[in-house]
């Protein structure tokens, strides 16, 4: 089974290398981009087979580890 | 007066952190990242610079959940002195000893230069041989040094004092200019900048040495 966990900082946290990939967009020539958050991607291959056991698993590892809640928020996505 | 240095694999202060507590008269033991328990009598635990497992997930994240870690939260937990420098002030936020988090700098450019520090508080037994408001140069080398914080955490540091030191001109988009901060019961503190890169004349400056200097001596009263 595996599990992809997508990390992103909080609404209202600056994100300043998605601003500043925000403007080199706009250098380019991509016009109306309006505004650029930048996150992670966390891709866990997981020997569970229980689904609901397992996504309660890589939560409590995204409290621990792989998210900064402080800053950041994160989702899970069983696949 | 006793004092470890932790070293973690990409750790590159822990020598400069030992020498200075050394100086200011601590006997200093290095301790491995993978102890699980600190040498019995130890009075402050020093958690140096560097980059730490290669700043990989997130600058200190990985070092926080390494097994010193537990030893060096249970040490702060009892009341103990635990002083966290640039890398070590990333992975004491990321243990939770203090809030707060350091992101990428405003400016998105590692900063590497002497800045001009003022002392926001002398009330702790690492600020106490300053004067408030006093301006110290000290050098920073940090690409994650912006500090960051949700609102009423940062009116409850300013309120309680225990913003230790702020940048004299914003340098890196830190909230408040803060450059370090103390924890609730003053005994743990981290800090971007570096002090214990300037505690002899022969580094450029010895601003730094009145922290360890004070720190051991309060101790030694203690």
């Amino acid at each position: 089974m595996k599990a992809r966990v997508t990390v992103m900082l909080k609404t209202g946290v600056l994100d300043v290398q998605g601003e500043a990939v925000r403007r080199a967009l706009g250098t380019l020539g991509f016009e109306g981009v309006e505004a650029v958050r930048q996150g992670k991607v966390i891709e866990l291959d997981l020997a569970a087979t229980d689904r609901a056991a397992a996504e309660t698993e890589v939560k409590a590892m995204c409290e621990k580890l792989l998210a900064n809640t402080v800053i950041e928020k994160y989702s899970v996505e069983m696949v | 007066m006793k004092a470890a240095v932790i070293t973690f694999p990409g750790s590159n202060c822990d020598r400069d952190l030992a020498v200075a507590f050394e100086r200011a008269g601590a006997e200093v033991v290095r301790v491995w990242h993978k102890d699980s328990a600190l040498p019995a009598g130890v009075d402050v635990v020093g958690v140096p610079g560097g980059f730490s497992f290669g700043d990989y997930l997130r600058c200190g994240a990985i070092a926080a959940q390494s097994p010193i870690a537990a030893a060096v939260k249970a040490h702060a937990d009892r009341g103990g002195y635990v002083l966290g420098i640039c890398n070590g002030f990333q992975v004491l936020t990321e243990m939770r000893l203090l809030p707060g988090a350091l992101m990428r700098n405003a400016g998105l450019k590692f900063i590497c230069k002497v800045v001009e520090l003022e002392v926001a508080t002398t009330a702790s037994d690492y600020t106490s041989g300053y004067q408030k408001g006093q301006r110290i140069a000290v050098p920073v080398a940090h690409h994650d040094g912006n500090y960051t914080v949700d609102a009423e955490t940062l009116a409850r540091l300013q309120g309680d004092d225990r913003v230790a030191f702020r940048y004299a001109a914003n340098l890196n988009g830190s909230m408040a200019d803060i450059a370090g901060v103390l924890s609730e019961n003053r005994r743990v503190l981290g800090m971007m900048p570096h002090p214990e890169r300037v505690v002899d004349q022969t580094h450029g400056g010895a601003d730094g040495a009145t922290l360890f200097a004070s720190l051991i001596g309060k101790m030694a009263l203690a």
